[in-house]
C-alpha cells in the first residue's frame, strides 16, 4: 500500500509513491539519487546519515520517508553554493584536514553547521559535545574540532 | 651529470590540503553502496544465529515464494567452488576448509548459510527472513584459553584439541639469561578482541558480462589486485577476465585487507543470475562476520639484573584465531614475536605461540596487527620491572635502549632495525610534559589522597611491510608515471588507499620531482584494468613502499625527459626545474610540455630511445622500516566512580621524513584514538554460547569526540636508510604507542593501592571494583 509523499530537498520539489516502511535514508539515496548521506549503523548511533529536517539535524536511517512528507530536507549536496563554492564549514574541514576516509564527513559537516548555528562561539568542549552523535573512526576528532573552531572564528582555516 | 633542482617552493614537507577532499566534502564521492547498475539485484545473507550448531535442514521454498526473489543459494550450490583463502603458512598449520557458505555445520555466529537474491533490498531481506533453517545447537567455546584446555568442546571435530598450530622462535640464550638474572618478573597480559569498525561496512557489486565471459567486481577493499587473483581462483575463472574496482573506501584499518566469502559469492551469483548483484553489509553483519583484531592471552617473563639491565624475555602467546583462517590470521601472532624486543638491547628472546580455534569470527590484521599486542606486553613488563626494582620507568628505559651507534641493530628475533635515536622522542616527551614537575605534583596529589598517574611507553614498530620474503604474496609496490602529450602527469599506484591521502602526498612528490604544478598531477588507484599489479595499502607501507616505487619511476622518467630535452636543445646535459629543462651552458630552455609533445610526436628520437614518456617501477624494499616514539599520558582516577580523566596526552613520534605534516598528524590522532579505544572502552564480547554480546554500535564503545583528550603531538626525525625518501610509515604508530602508555599511567595512579597490572579495557566498573577491593583483583 504505497503512499505519495511530497517534500523539498535542497530547495527542489520531489514527489514519489513510496512504501510506508521505506526509510528516509533509502528514499534519499535510492529514490532521490542523493548518495551524500551514508548508512553506517542503522541504529542512529554513528550519524553518517545525518540530514537537516525543517532546520534540525536528524538521523535519516531511523526515520521513515513518509514522516518527511511535506517537509524540508537539506542533505550534504545542498550545503555548497550552486556555483560550487564551499560553505565555510566545508572549507574549514578541508583546510584543517577534518576528514580522512570521508564516510562520516557529510553527517559531520551538517552537525557542525547546526552546532555553530546554535552556538556561534563554542568552546572546544562544546564542539566535542555537539558532535558526540557523529562517529569518526579515522581522525581522532582533533582536526574536526580545529575545523569547527576555525569556521566559528570565520577564518575558514589557515 | 645533470642534477635535478626542484622549484623554489617545494611541496614535500608542506601541509598541502588534500586533493581528495572536495568530492568527499560535497557528498559527490562514489562509495560502494553508491554504485548502481541497470537491472541490479540485491543479495541478503542468511547467517547462523548460533555459535555452533548442526544444520539439520534448509527450506528455501518460503523464500523463493516471496515477491521479487530471483534465486536462493545454499551450501550445496557452492560446494565445488574454491575456499576462502588463507595466504599465511606455518609448519603444521591446520587449515579448515573454509567454504563460501556453511555445509552441514556452522562454526560461529554470523557464519553465512544461504544467500537470497531479489530485485530490491527490502524484498531480499523479507525473503531472507522467510527462509527456514533448522539447527541443532551445539556447545560452543569462545575463550581461547578454555578452548585449548583439556576436555574443551572441539570447534572442528577433526581437531579435538582446538590447536591450529604451535610456533616456537628463539634468539640468543634465554635460559642462560634467566640463570644470570637477579630479578624475574612475570605477568599474564591480555589484548582483548576488538572490532575494527570502519565507518563504511564492506560491500560488493558484481557484474557478469556473458558475451565476454568477464566479471567486473566493485569491492570496498584495501587490496584490489590480490583480491582479483584470489577470487578468480575461487571461481575458477581466468584472472584477466576479472576486473576489480575499488571505489571510494570508507576506512579499512586492516579489516578490508582480506578476501571474504561474500566477494566470491557475489561473483558466483552474478554469473548465475546474469544480472548485476549488490551486497552491502549491515553494521550487525560487520560486527559478526568481518574480521576482528587482537585476541591475545600472553604470559610474559622478563629477566633483569638488579641495576635494571634487562637480560631476556620469555613469552607464551595464546592467539584466539576464531573458527577459520582468513587471509593472514595465523601470521598475526608471529608479527608479535618479531616485535618482542621493543626498543631494548637485550638479545635473548624465547617465544611460543599456540593458535587456538574458537567459535568466533576469525581474527586478522587490525591497525598494528600483532605489534600492538607485543608492544603492550613489553611496555607493561618494563613498568612492572621498574616497580619491582623501585626505579623510575624512564631511567629503566633509557638504560636499556639500543644506542645510537648500534644501528643497524640486529635483534634477537632476526630483524635489523634500520635507524633510530630512541632517547630523542622520550626526551622531547619528558620536556613537553615537564616530567620532573609532574612527579612532584604527583607526590603532592597522593598526599591529598588523589590518584594521579604518569605513564610512558617507548614503542617501536615494524613498518613498510615489507620485503617480499616476509609477505605471502610479495611485499613490493608498483608505480607508473605517465607524462601525457600535453604535459599533464598521471600516476598509477598499486598501493590502493582508503583515507590516507596518497592522491595528495604522491602528487606533492611528483610536483617536486618534475617541477610541475600539483594541479597538473592526477593520482589513480584501485582499478585492476587501469593500474599495473600492486599489493595495497596496509602495514604503514603506502608511502614507504608505494612512494618509493613512485620515486624510482620518476627517476626513470626524468632520465628520459633529459634525453629528449638534450636532443631539442642540442646539448649534452640539462637541468629539470620549474616546469622546464634548462641547458646551463647556453641558458636555453625547453618547456616541459614541449618535451612531452616531442616525445609523443616522435618526429625525431634521441639515440636508443623509444617514443612516449611513461615509466613503471616495481620496487622491492631491502628491509622493513622501524619507526619509534614515546607517548606520555597523565591521568587521574576518580575514587568514587572509577572513571579515568586523561589530563594530558603527549606523543612524540619518529616516522622518519614527513611528506605532509597535516596528513601525518591526522594519522597519529586517529591511531591514538584507536589505541585509546582499546585501552579504555572497546571489547568484542562473546558469551559462552558464542553470542556476540557487543553486536551493534549500541553495545560497542567506540571513541566519541567528547571522550577524546587533546593530543599534544610532535615529532623527531630520524630518516630511514631503507628507502630513498627516508620515510618510515606512520599509519599504525598512534595505535601501537598508545595503549601501554595509558595503562601504565592508570596502574601508576593506582599503585599506592598495590595495583601492579590491569587488563584492558579499563572500564570505570573494573577500576571502581579494584579500588573498592583495596587494589586486589
Amino acid at each position: 500500500m504505497k503512499r505519495t509523499i511530497s517534500l523539498t530537498i535542497n530547495g527542489k520539489r520531489y514527489s514519489h509513491e513510496v512504501e510506508p516502511r521505506l526509510l528516509l535514508i533509502h528514499y534519499l539515496r535510492e529514490v532521490a539519487g542523493l548518495t551524500g548521506p551514508h548508512i553506517g549503523c542503522e541504529t542512529s548511533i554513528c550519524g553518517a546519515c545525518t540530514v537537516v529536517l525543517d532546520g534540525k539535524t536528524v538521523k535519516s536511517c531511523t526515520m521513515f520517508a513518509v514522516q518527511a512528507d511535506g517537509r524540508d530536507v537539506t542533505t550534504i549536496e545542498g550545503v555548497a553554493a550552486a556555483d560550487g563554492k564551499l560553505d565555510p564549514v566545508q572549507e574549514a574541514f578541508w583546510n584543517e584536514h577534518g576528514l580522512q576516509c570521508g564516510f562520516c564527513t557529510p553527517g559531520m559537516v551538517l552537525s557542525a553547521k547546526q552546532l555553530l548555528a546554535a552556538n556561534p562561539n563554542p568552546t572546544d568542549q562544546e564542539i566535542r559535545h555537539g558532535l558526540e552523535g557523529n562517529l569518526c573512526r579515522c581522525t581522532g576528532y582533533q582536526h574536526i574540532v580545529n575545523a569547527v573552531r576555525t569556521a566559528a572564528a570565520g577564518k575558514g582555516g589557515v | 651529470m645533470a642534477t635535478t633542482i626542484g622549484k623554489p617552493d617545494l611541496l614535500v614537507g608542506k601541509s598541502v590540503r588534500r586533493r581528495e577532499d572536495p568530492r568527499l566534502l560535497t557528498g559527490t564521492a562514489t562509495y560502494l553502496d553508491d554504485v548502481k547498475m541497470p537491472g541490479m539485484h540485491h543479495a541478503c545473507i542468511v547467517r547462523s544465529p548460533h555459535g555452533a550448531a548442526l544444520i539439520k535442514s534448509i527450506n528455501t521454498q518460503p523464500a523463493l515464494d516471496r515477491p521479487g526473489v530471483a534465486a536462493v543459494f545454499t551450501g550445496a550450490d557452492i560446494k565445488n567452488l574454491g575456499a576462502v583463502p588463507c595466504a599465511a603458512s606455518l609448519p603444521g598449520l591446520r587449515v579448515p576448509h573454509h567454504h563460501l557458505l556453511a555445509q552441514d555445520r556452522v562454526y560461529y555466529q554470523g557464519h553465512p548459510v544461504a544467500v537470497v537474491v531479489a530485485t530490491d533490498r527490502y524484498l531480499a531481506a523479507d525473503a531472507a527472513d522467510a527462509l527456514e533453517v533448522e539447527y541443532e545447537p551445539l556447545p560452543a567455546v569462545t575463550d581461547p584459553e578454555k578452548a585449548i584446555a583439556a576436555g574443551a568442546q572441539p570447534v572442528h571435530p577433526e581437531w579435538p584439541d582446538n590447536v591450529s598450530f604451535t610456533f616456537h622462535q628463539e634468539g640468543g640464550d634465554t635460559e642462560q639469561a634467566f640463570r644470570d638474572a637477579d630479578v624475574i618478573v612475570k605477568q599474564r597480559i591480555t589484548s582483548q578482541r576488538l572490532i575494527p569498525t570502519a565507518m563504511e561496512t564492506r560491500g560488493v557489486v558484481a557484474d557478469w558480462r556473458p558475451g565476454e565471459k568477464s566479471l567486473t567486481m566493485f569491492s570496498s577493499t584495501q587490496i584490489p589486485h590480490l583480491l582479483r587473483t584470489l577470487v578468480a581462483g575461487i571461481l575458477g575463472m581466468p584472472e584477466n577476465l576479472l576486473r576489480v574496482i575499488t571505489p571510494e573506501v570508507g576506512g579499512g584499518f586492516g579489516s578490508k585487507l582480506n578476501v571474504y566469502a561474500e566477494e566470491a559469492l557475489m561473483g558466483f551469483i552474478a554469473m548465475r543470475i546474469r544480472k548485476p548483484v549488490k551486497w552491502v553489509e549491515s553494521r550487525r553483519e560487520n560486527f559478526q562476520a568481518t574480521i576482528h583484531g587482537r585476541g591475545h592471552v600472553d604470559y610474559f617473563e622478563l629477566a633483569a639484573k638488579r641495576d635494571g639491565t634487562m637480560l631476556g624475555l620469555k613469552v607464551k602467546i595464546i592467539q584466539d584465531l576464531g573458527a577459520y583462517h582468513q587471509l593472514l590470521t595465523p601470521a598475526m601472532p608471529t608479527l608479535s614475536v618479531l616485535m618482542m624486543p621493543g626498543l631494548y638491547r637485550f638479545k635473548n628472546v624465547c617465544a611460543d605461540i599456540v593458535g587456538a580455534f574458537t567459535n568466533c569470527v576469525p581474527t586478522d590484521a587490525y591497525r598494528g596487527a600483532g605489534r600492538p599486542e607485543a608492544t603492550h606486553g613489553i611496555e607493561r613488563m618494563v613498568d612492572i620491572l621498574a616497580a619491582e626494582l623501585k626505579m623510575d620507568p624512564v631511567e629503566l628505559r633509557q638504560k636499556n635502549f639500543v644506542r645510537n651507534d648500534e644501528f643497524p641493530f640486529p635483534t634477537a628475533t632476526g630483524l635489523m632495525y634500520d635507524s633510530g635515536n630512541y632517547e630523542a622522542p622520550l626526551k622531547q616527551a619528558l620536556d613537553t610534559a615537564g616530567y620532573t614537575a609532574l612527579r612532584a605534583e604527583q607526590v603532592a596529589a597522593r598526599q591529598q589522597g588523589r590518584l594521579m598517574g604518569i605513564g610512558i611507553s617507548t614503542y617501536g614498530e615494524i613498518c613498510a611491510l615489507g620485503p617480499s620474503i616476509a609477505l605471502p604474496a610479495g611485499g613490493w609496490e608498483s608505480a607508473t608515471v605517465k607524462i601525457e602529450p600535453t604535459g599533464k602527469v598521471t600516476v598509477l599506484t598499486g598501493a590502493s588507499p582508503h583515507g590516507q591521502g596518497e592522491e595528495t602526498t604522491f602528487a606533492q612528490m611528483v610536483a617536486d620531482a618534475l617541477g610541475v604544478s600539483i594541479d597538473d598531477v592526477l593520482v589513480i588507484h584501485g582499478d585492476t584494468a587501469v593500474v599495473q599489479y600492486g599489493i595495497g595499502t596496509f602495514g604503514s607501507r603506502g608511502t614507504a613502499v608505494g612512494g618509493a616505487a613512485l620515486f624510482y619511476a620518476l627517476e626513470d622518467l626524468k632520465a628520459k625527459m633529459r634525453k629528449f630535452a638534450c636532443m631539442i636543445l642540442e646539448t649534452e646535459s640539462v637541468t629539470l626545474t620549474g616546469g622546464s629543462c634548462i641547458c646551463e651552458k647556453t641558458g636555453k630552455s625547453v618547456s616541459f610540455a614541449e618535451v612531452a609533445t616531442a616525445a609523443y610526436h616522435a618526429k625525431k628520437l634521441p639515440p636508443n630511445t623509444e617514443p612516449g614518456l611513461v615509466a613503471t617501477h616495481f620496487w622491492e624494499p631491502p628491509n622493513f622500516t622501524f619507526p619509534f616514539g614515546a607517548h606520555l599520558v597523565v591521568t587521574e582516577v576518580d575514587r568514587e566512580t572509577g572513571s579515568i580523566d586523561i589530563k594530558r596526552y603527549i606523543c612524540v613520534d619518529d616516522c622518519g621524513k614527513v611528506i605532509n605534516p597535516l596528513i601525518v598528524s591526522g594519522q597519529v590522532h586517529g591511531g591514538v584514538a584507536q589505541g585509546l579505544g582499546q585501552a579504555l572502552w572497546e571489547e568484542a564480547v562473546y558469551d559462552d554460547n558464542g553470542q556476540l554480546v557487543s553486536g551493534e554500535l549500541t553495545d560497542y564503545a567506540l571513541p566519541k569526540a567528547h571522550l577524546m583528550p587533546w593530543i599534544e603531538s610532535s615529532h623527531t626525525c630520524t630518516p630511514s636508510p631503507t628507502n630513498p625518501l627516508g620515510v618510515k610509515g606512520v599509519g599504525e604508530a598512534g595505535t601501537i604507542g598508545c595503549s601501554p602508555a595509558v595503562v601504565n599511567s592508570v596502574v601508576d595512579a593506582l599503585s599506592p593501592l598495590g595495583v601492579r597490572h590491569i587488563d584492558m579495557p579499563l572500564t570505570p566498573e573494573k577500576i571502581w571494583k579494584l579500588i573498592a577491593q583495596g587494589g586486589q583483583a
